[in-house]
């Protein structure tokens, strides 16, 4: 089993607890274990755009620093930080590009960290585990696959911060194909939706719920005309979004028929047949349950 | 010896800063100086025939000016010195301007700084020896390369002229992207009637050899005497036998889009390249035909009657002698794909420009090649100006490309609206604005607004377009049948083999560098080798076609004549010291060196006078004229005589074709950086031999600067690589005796980079100043006894 | 009514400011309408993002008072599309900070529901907390 450190972030641990849990038992299928940092804390959801704006970038520096010391100390095999959500990375990667970059920033910055045990050079790398699975090989994963997807249509939403800015992106950023990728090595059927892309109306679900069910409808209107029964996404926060106001959607369109989204993690452990416990499908607001039970994907 | 020295006032632009009657004093405490004069305006009518009666009546034999940069007037004074029966290169220029009293405000700073660049002038001048051009044979041969219309033009032009052309072209056929256009704005002559007869005209010219479906395997020499391989592709039909009939075609039962219709119409596998193919002569696709991939067919060979049919042909090298060569290798069209949002090859109804230029082309016989709709949209600058794209350049002809082809739309069916997308709308030709104003008053709706994304109804395909409309600032949510993107003309592919093979040097852009912008505008650094058409950069046809004659016109002056002249400043071998070691061989950048009699020798015709060689010879056996390694160490060592013990120095070196041209251009910029610098002007930095840097920090230099010409503009492959192998032999000594290795900074620089050179100057300074302590007087001692070696051999660096 | 806006030493000290703040140029806006064309929060915009950067090259200091600066997501769709290299979301980032640092906020916390901030992923409020309020 290859160790590898993993930062969990806010939501993982608690709102999005089966996005990590489902995550970790797939790595444990390919014989990676991600083993969750023990001193870690917040990023800080969005990474501060000014110039002169350092002490927001002290959390995720501390998190990267403290990840590089864990790795060393622990003899992991592998020394990147991986992390699940888009948001983490996108902090992450971009806090980090500017440590590397700026020397006077990182300077100041490992200044401002002085009760730690050492100073931050700039030398840890950031992947999503996306980015892991393509790297451990859609061969590898179909081989693994043991309920094939074969009868589901799939479509998968990315949503912004795992493609943009495209110096932190993990692919493409108008063309992605990482998720498409994932999902046919599962043999799932993937339906392209064009807005795949679009911004999901982010943290202004907390201020105007109604802008967010309009995005929302948008973007899961498209993947329905392309024929999509089930979404898939990789961000605790496009999943609150896209799923849950569904709710607010409904109001507005009452003709809107729901559509279940998911992590791309709960479809990866149907396909290699993991026990379901971790998997939380319960814990959407809409339930895909119904529709994998139709396609013979779980047993009553 | 009796030399002159002129102080040129430049009107205000140096004497305003820099005190010119002080230097003439101080000047003139030189040896061997007859006079020394300041002049008002140098270069003028008056200041000109000042000069040559001086030279006249007081027997000089050299000349030093203190005026602008070189680059600016060398030449104009070399030719004054020959009017007046001096050898041109018994002449030295110290520039006072661009790199002194234009970017030097302080007046003391900036005289002081001139009256060492007037010293280092005149101790250059003492060992100046004349030079004699000389003259080699040239022949009337030419190679063009492409036969779009500006190969065409040029071709016809110099057969015209009575020069022999040998025009290839990789496709089947010439004529170009020009063959394929429907129109040609703004006068709406038909592209086919136009060029159907030049294709002609080239085909049955007397001078003209016509090489189609033919590559360039390889080119070896250099101006006069170019040998030229070129690879004819095997087209399996022989060209004597086949009249055209076309049956083969008929029969054929290989089914491929067809190029010359940008893919949207079928043609077969033994094909005629298009309409007005030239020659008209069927051709094999190897790629596509059944029998050539190991598949039973054998269907064409049985059906022609004239038996032309030889699967077995085999690929064709012919080797010609040329004298001269024109690069007319056009353009290639953005590859819409790469813009994702706009759907290209995905959505059905999004076309290219190109696309539309053959529907319509092609829409007065037969049925369109595919249905238009009834609401098209253009979307200008795909793939030109946009950083996203990874292109900054403008493709100038798109805006009114667009405007012919929505109007030519239009006019086939008056109901169609039309809309162009644009950021802004460029009319800047002849006629351009009026025919932009005719498409208006046609109702054409012109949009100001970047199409942001496309998105497609899966079912019924129409598009729908968001864009902004900038002007009411609104947001469009347009829909429409058909969205033709207007994408942009970049660098061919096709160039590459060829500008490799000559070692050309390419713009930012990726279009081929012309010699200079303005002044040779069709010539490049190489000589004999001339540019053509969108090879440069994207144009018109009119400009197209005034650059292939403008080519054609420049290739003649130099073969006019049956010889040419050389310029004497080149490498030269004592044969004394040369011991045949051939360490100078590899280096040389165009292998002008070559071994007769056990010794090395330089061969005048190629060398381009950089340098490179002398740094590797062991013997200090090669020296380049006018830039002789006396004259080198007399300019080190005036540059530093008047250094005063707190006083900061840098000497920087600059290579003739970007840093001296940079430190020219920054000077233009009224750009200010530090005072304490003083420039050598070289050919090329790998001139300067480790001993050279070694000795300049014993005469007091704090800092070096090498700035060298970007690899990939350098007209010298491997310059770079010399320099960093040079200073490398200078560290392995300086830096076991305490001198920082930082002390000497190269950079590549390009001329148009200004803040890269104020940068590193000021940061060198800077190191010069704080983080380097001044060398003292052991240590100055200690290199300049190494100084006087010949360091010539890379050593292990110790640091 | 035509607004008139001033070009003065005001003008032009504000859009230097903004200019410092966001790291980005924005002369070197060629108003082409991409990142407008390319806002997915743009129905929501009071100005399309193209006009703010033309307010702030203006040195207009009522691009501060539009509902355009808040709206911006900070989704990156413009960033990565405009040709000229720009990014608005870091000029809508600085024009936010100008109106936080003096403790205007956009967002207070008395008018959520406390039954509905239960429902939220925790980066939620992490995110607008750092995006809305100083």
């Amino acid at each position: 089993m290859k160790r590898i450190p993993y930062y969990p972030g806010c939501s993982l641990q608690t709102k999005a607890k089966h996005f990590e849990t489902s995550a970790m038992a797939v790595a444990e299928a390919l014989d990676y274990e991600l083993v969750t940092l023990p001193r870690w804390n917040c990023c800080g959801a969005v990474h501060s755009l000014t110039t002169d704006d350092l002490m927001h970038h002290v959390a995720p520096v501390t998190t990267l620093l403290r990840s590089k010391e864990f790795s060393a100390e622990n003899h992991l095999d592998d020394s990147r930080l991986v992390v699940l959500c888009a948001m983490c990375l996108n902090v992450l990667k971009r806090t980090n590009k500017r440590v590397q970059e700026l020397l006077e920033d990182r300077t100041k910055i490992n200044d401002f960290m002085y009760l730690e045990n050492s100073k931050y050079d700039g030398s840890t790398i950031v992947i999503h585990f996306l980015e892991l699975l393509r790297e451990i090989g859609w061969e590898t994963l179909s081989q693994k696959v043991k309920h094939p997807l074969s009868n589901l249509a799939v479509s998968p939403y990315y949503g912004c911060l795992l493609l943009r800015p495209k110096e932190v992106g993990i692919d493409n950023p108008e063309a992605p194909t990482i998720q498409e990728d994932l999902l046919k090595s599962l043999d799932a059927k993937v339906i392209e939706n064009p807005l795949k892309n679009r911004c999901c109306g982010s943290y202004h679900t907390l201020v105007d719920k109604d802008v967010v069910a309009e995005l929302g409808y948008d973007i899961l209107i498209n993947a329905q005309k392309a024929g999509a029964e089930i979404i898939t996404t990789s961000c605790p926060l496009c999943a609150f979004n896209l799923d849950q106001r569904q709710e607010n959607i409904l109001k507005k369109h009452p003709d809107f028929t729901k559509i279940p989204v998911v992590y791309f993690t709960e479809l990866m452990m149907i396909a290699f047949d993991l026990p379901l416990e971790k998997a939380g499908l319960d814990m959407h607001y809409v339930d895909p349950r119904p529709l994998l039970l139709k396609k013979e994907m779980l047993h009553e | 010896m009796r030399i002159g020295v002129y102080i040129c006032h430049c009107g205000g632009n140096i004497a305003d800063v820099v005190d010119v009657k002080k230097i003439c004093e101080t000047v003139q405490q030189q040896d061997d100086i007859i006079f020394t004069k300041d002049l008002e305006h140098t270069c003028s009518e008056e200041g000109q025939q000042t000069i040559v009666n001086d030279i006249k009546e007081n027997n000089l034999d050299r000349v030093v000016i203190a005026a602008c940069s070189p680059l600016f007037h060398e030449k104009t004074f070399m030719k004054l010195l020959e009017k007046a029966g001096l050898n041109p290169y018994m002449f030295e220029m110290a520039n006072i301007r661009e790199q002194c009293s234009w970017c030097h405000p302080s007046k003391g700073n900036a005289t002081r700084k001139a009256e060492d660049l007037v010293n280092m002038a005149v101790k250059k001048s003492k060992f100046d020896k004349p030079l004699q051009k000389t003259s080699m044979t040239i022949g009337k041969r030419v190679l063009v390369v492409g036969g779009g219309i500006a190969g065409i033009q040029a071709s016809l032009d110099l057969g015209d002229s009575g020069f022999e052309v040998f025009m290839v072209e990789k496709e089947p056929s010439i004529g170009g992207k020009m063959a394929k256009l429907s129109k040609t704005f703004p006068t709406e002559d038909c592209a086919t009637c136009i060029i159907g007869p030049k294709l002609t005209d080239v085909a049955t010219h007397p001078n003209i050899h016509l090489y189609t479906y033919t590559e360039i395997k390889d080119i070896q020499g250099f101006l006069g005497n170019f040998t030229v391989t070129l690879r004819k592709k095997a087209r399996h039909v022989i060209q004597e036998k086949c009249v055209s009939c076309g049956i083969c075609a008929e029969k054929c039962p290989t089914k491929v889009p067809d190029e010359f219709n940008e893919g949207l119409s079928e043609r077969k596998a033994i094909y005629i390249h298009s309409p007005i193919a030239v020659p008209r002569k069927y051709i094999i696709d190897e790629e596509n035909c059944r029998q050539l991939n190991g598949q039973r067919c054998g269907i064409c060979e049985k059906v022609c009657v004239q038996g032309a049919i030889d699967y077995l042909q085999p690929d064709e090298e012919e080797v010609l002698k040329i004298d001269t060569i024109i690069i007319a290798t056009g353009y290639d069209t953005f590859q819409p794909e790469l813009k994702a949002v706009y759907g290209y090859g995905k959505f059905e109804n999004v076309i290219t420009a190109l696309q539309l230029e053959r529907i319509i082309a092609t829409g007065s016989s037969g049925p369109p090649l595919r249905p238009l709709g009834n609401r098209i949209a253009f979307i200008q600058c795909v793939g030109s100006r946009d950083e996203q794209a990874g292109h900054e350049h403008c493709s100038r002809i798109c805006c009114m490309y667009a405007t012919k082809l929505a109007q030519l739309v239009k006019r086939i069916n008056p109901n169609r609206e039309v809309y162009i997308f644009y950021t802004d709308l460029r009319a800047y030709g002849k006629g351009f604005e009026e025919y932009y104003k005719r498409a208006q008053n046609a109702g054409i709706k012109f949009i100001r607004g970047r199409t942001a994304e496309i998105l497609e109804d899966p079912k019924t395909k129409k598009l729908f377009m968001r864009v902004e409309d900038t002007l009411s600032r609104q947001m469009i949510e347009g829909e429409f049948d058909v969205v033709v993107l207007s994408n942009g003309l970049m660098p061919a592919k096709g160039t590459d083999p060829v500008a490799n093979l000559l070692k050309l040097v390419k713009s930012p852009d990726g279009f081929l560098q012309e010699a200079h912008p303005k002044f040779r505008p069709v010539d490049t650094l190489v000589d004999g080798v001339f540019i053509a058409g969108c090879a440069q950069g994207p144009k018109d046809i009119p400009d197209t076609v005034s650059q292939a004659s403008a080519a054609a016109a420049r290739a003649i002056r130099l073969m006019n004549k049956g010889q040419y002249d050389i310029e004497p400043i080149t490498a030269f071998i004592d044969p004394d010291l040369c011991d045949g070691c051939e360490k100078c061989i590899p280096a040389c950048p165009i292998k002008a060196i070559q071994m007769i009699d056990g010794k090395a020798f330089v061969q005048g015709a190629l060398c381009k006078g950089c340098g490179l060689c002398c740094a590797y010879c062991p013997k200090e056996a090669i020296d380049l004229a006018y830039y002789t390694k006396n004259q080198i160490m007399g300019e080190i060592e005036l540059a530093l005589s008047s250094k005063k013990p707190d006083e900061t120095r840098i000497l920087i070196f600059a290579d003739n074709t970007c840093a001296y041209r940079l430190a020219d251009n920054v000077g233009t910029a009224r750009l200010s950086y530090p005072h304490e610098t003083r420039v050598i002007r070289l050919p090329s930095c790998s001139r300067i031999t480790p001993s050279m840097m070694l000795y300049a920090f014993a005469k007091g230099a704090d800092g070096l600067f090498f700035g060298e010409c970007d690899h990939k503009a350098s007209p010298y492959t491997g310059a770079s690589e010399a320099i960093q192998r040079n200073i490398r032999i200078a560290h392995s000594i300086m830096e076991p005796i305490g001198v920082d290795g930082n002390r000497i900074y190269f950079a590549e620089l390009l001329a148009s980079l200004l803040t890269d050179y104020y940068k590193a100057i000021t940061n060198l300074i800077k190191i010069a100043k704080k983080e380097a302590r001044p060398l003292t007087d052991e240590i100055r001692q200690q290199l300049l006894s190494s100084s006087k070696q010949v360091l010539s051999e890379e050593k292990e660096v110790i640091r | 009514m035509i607004k008139k806006i001033l070009i003065n030493d005001a003008s032009e000290a504000f859009c230097k400011k903004v200019n410092e703040l966001s790291g980005e140029t924005v002369s070197r806006c060629d108003q082409c309408g991409t990142c407008t064309g390319s806002c997915p929060m743009i129905i929501e915009m009071d100005i399309t993002p193209s006009q703010m950067m033309r307010l702030v090259l203006l040195g207009d200091e009522s691009v501060m008072e539009t509902k355009t600066i808040w709206i911006c997501a900070s989704c990156y769709s413009c960033t990565a599309r405009c040709p000229r290299g720009l990014d608005a979301s870091k000029v809508a980032e600085a024009l936010r900070q100008i109106k936080l640092r003096q403790a205007i906020d956009y967002m207070h916390m008395e008018d959520m529901d406390p039954e509905e901030l239960k429902k939220f992923p925790q980066m939620v409020l992490v995110a607008a907390y750092r995006k809305l309020t100083g």
